[in-house]
């Protein structure tokens, strides 16, 4: 293995993982209400199908896209609909969305749908069908994953990359995706590659899960699984799971600014999303569940489970035995990119990878003092951004000036912040520059 | 010769030469400018706020001597200095209505609903980031004084609860607190038309009023007890039209429930204001 099997720069904050990564995934019974927002996703929010007093079965579609890039979303349990209203949004703000009352004497079976045929559908065909899933990017962002499975005119892509490299401490779904369904995970990535037309596929796993690299391996050795897979180990390394610095561990390319993988002609994809392509090709399952790491020094009992979409995050610590006297706060996502929830009512979402409960010890931010000029962001920035210049100008305010200094090349991952040792909160500042930019943007100015 | 002698004049041939070169640009070259563009830029305040439109005071000198303005857009000047220049300029001052930023939210500390208490660092526009801001309400004021420190006037203060209270004699109407709003609260009002309504929560009824006291609930009663047109009901919110300032009475504000119609003569959030506030709850 070369040295070179990573990107530049970058961090390594301690990976937490042991707590989860040896606990098979679990599936989390039914509660008794379900919350989801119409917004899930990147993109435009979907329009509820379904109305108040609305009887709907496990897997129906409640929600359609609107537009390209927004997502449908189908009932992850068997009910009653008892509002279409605003309700919490995980991010904080009120936000149209359906709740369910679970009926408690329903079997929740899924209906079995025959396998689709694939092959057969043309590629408009195929990426509408994605779209109507509700697939989305499990890693954490949601962006509807068929907008990446659309090629432009004039474009194609020959290599299809499957994202094992779950670098935020303390998650484990993806890892345990891999170790326990390794042929759905390469099913998957069978019926895109079909799709895209790929010749390979490049499965790109941390070193840090040998487990998982050796049971895609044994699953691509039996043959089963068209296409060329390789499964590829790379160095350990936060932000290893961004797609583009991924691209950059596995084949020493760079994707420019402004342009996507598919200018390299790639498609990159989470493991756990090819998984969900697979469930819904092969047996009509839509995305109605996901694998959430419940972990942190705060839970009582951490685990990995499968929790229906629009669960309560109360309800999936309840299942973890509750949360701690002494937990203080709790992350949905990562604890790197995570957001903060200032209430435990707020729904799981498609983008939930983890929920995070953290004791005083984690919480507690470090005093802030001058910036000392050491230049350690500048090496930790995986961009090669001035991470230190930028916070300046935010502080300044001199938006004008973030943008040239190439702020939205900045995709938020804190390495800035995680390795300052004067403890300016660097990426907040960030942010808040990137969300200046975009309002003056989208004002026209 | 000696070395000193040459050098000096060389550099006073130089002198001389380039001497001769502006006396000769300044009589050939020059840019006639009306005298007058100085005197009014002197009577201007050159706070370049960009209230009046233009950027800047000397543009706007250059409109009012073009006659594309009248010298009561500048709404920071003093009445005398605006008369001083229609008086140079031989115009007419023009009448202008004085406007005023007003905040549209009066969820304070003591009203609006809190989940969550934000412990980043003091900014309106960070705090909107993260979980809302802690707020129960997504569109309530977050009271961070970003709209403060955008303030060039000393207009903005933050009242004890955590609202912005504009004070109406200091503020030019420039605008800068309406783009430094994150929540977009902040709109310049005719201090001749003094129905604010002081809520943008979309909300309606019980959703509404679970979130903050003085939320309006889009009941309508200040729609119905207006002059025909004056309010709409848009969005669970009452719009009142600014254009329309013929006849302005508080009876709309009498019979609201919670409050967030008010009728505002002078500051907002003041005790004098909450004393003569009409049925607010709590």
């Amino acid at each position: 293995m070369s040295t070179l099997d990573t990107f530049r720069h970058g961090v390594h904050p301690h990976g937490h993982k042991e707590a989860t990564k040896g606990l098979p995934t679990r599936r989390m019974p039914f509660v008794p209400r379900y919350v989801l927002p119409l917004n899930q996703h990147i993109g435009a929010p979907a329009k509820a199908v379904v109305k108040a007093g609305d009887k709907v079965i496990r897997g129906q579609l409640i929600a359609e896209p609107v537009g390209f890039v927004s997502s449908a979303i189908h009932a992850p349990v068997t009910g009653t609909v008892v509002a279409v209203a605003p309700r919490r949004h995980p991010d904080g703000k009120l936000v149209p969305a359906i709740e369910i009352e679970t009926d408690p004497y329903a079997d929740q079976a899924l209906p079995r749908r025959e396998p689709l045929d694939w092959r057969a559908m043309s590629p408009d065909e195929f990426v509408r069908s994605v779209q109507q899933a509700g697939i989305v990017g499990l890693g954490g962002a949601a962006f509807p994953s068929h907008v990446k499975y659309s090629i432009p005119e004039g474009k194609k892509a020959t290599r299809l990359v499957l994202n094992g490299s779950e670098c935020e401490p303390y998650l484990t779904c993806d890892h345990r995706t891999m170790l326990e369904h390794p042929d759905k995970v390469l099913r998957g990535a069978e019926i895109l590659g079909q799709h895209l037309g790929v010749t390979e596929t490049v499965v790109g796993i941390e070193k840090n899960k040998p487990d998982a690299v050796d049971a895609l391996r044994a699953a691509a050795a039996t043959g089963k699984w068209g296409g060329n897979i390789d499964v590829h180990p790379v160095e350990v390394k936060y932000p290893q799971g961004a797609e583009k610095l991924l691209i950059q561990a596995l084949f020493q390319l760079e994707v420019p600014t402004g342009q996507l993988p598919l200018d390299l002609e790639m498609v990159v994809n989470n493991v756990g999303t090819s998984a969900a392509i697979a469930d819904w090709f092969d047996h009509g399952i839509p995305l109605v569940e996901r694998v959430v790491t419940v972990s942190g020094p705060g839970v009582a009992r951490p685990a990995n489970l499968i929790v229906p979409l629009g669960t309560p995050v109360i309800d999936v610590f309840e299942q973890c035995g509750g949360l701690l006297p002494e937990a203080e706060g709790v992350v949905m996502g990562g604890p790197m990119m995570g957001q903060p929830l200032g209430d435990l009512n707020v729904p799981v979402m498609k983008g939930t990878s983890g929920l995070l409960a953290f004791t005083k010890s984690e919480l507690d931010r470090p005093t802030e003092h001058a910036c000392v000029r050491c230049g350690r962001c500048l090496d930790a920035c995986p961009y090669f951004l001035n991470p230190s210049r930028l916070a300046r100008l935010a502080r300044a305010e001199r938006w004008a000036e973030m943008t040239d200094w190439h702020v939205m090349d900045c995709m938020e991952c804190g390495a800035c912040t995680f390795t300052c040792p004067s403890g300016i909160p660097i990426v907040q500042l960030i942010r808040v520059g990137k969300s200046v930019a975009r309002q003056q943007r989208s004002k026209g100015k | 010769m000696g070395p000193i002698a040459t050098a000096l004049a060389i550099m006073g041939g130089l002198g001389l030469f380039f001497g001769a070169v502006l006396a000769v640009a300044y009589r050939f070259l020059r840019v006639p400018e009306d005298p007058r563009l100085e005197a009014v830029e002197n009577l201007l305040p050159a706070t370049n706020c960009g209230a009046c439109g233009s950027p800047g005071c000397h543009a706007f000198a250059e409109r009012l001597l073009a006659g594309d303005a009248a010298p009561s857009g500048c709404t920071v000047s003093a009445p005398s200095a605006v008369e001083a220049i229609a008086e140079l300029l031989g115009v007419d001052a023009g009448a202008a209505d004085k406007r005023v930023a007003r905040i549209h939210c009066a969820g304070d500390k003591g009203h609006a609903f809190q989940m969550a208490a934000y412990e980043g660092f003091e900014s309106c526009r960070a705090a909107s980031m993260v979980s809302a801001g802690g707020k129960a309400c997504s569109w309530g004021c977050l009271g961070l004084a970003d709209c403060q420190s955008a303030c060039t006037f000393g207009a903005i203060t933050m009242s004890p609860e955590g609202l912005p209270v504009v004070d109406p004699a200091k503020c030019t109407a420039c605008g800068d607190c309406i783009d430094a709003c994150p929540r977009d609260l902040i709109t310049l009002v005719p201090v001749r038309q003094p129905l604010i309504v002081q809520c943008s929560a979309p909300l309606t009824g019980e959703d509404a009023r679970m979130i903050c006291r003085v939320a309006c609930d889009a009941c309508g009663r200040c729609v119905n007890d207006a002059r025909p047109g004056l309010i709409q009901m848009r969005n669970g919110l009452p719009v009142i039209d600014y254009g329309d300032l013929g006849f302005t009475e508080p009876g709309p504000t009498l019979r609201c429930p919670t409050g967030a119609i008010q009728w505002v003569t002078a500051k907002q959030f003041t005790a004098e204001q909450e004393a003569k506030s009409h049925g607010r709850l709590g």
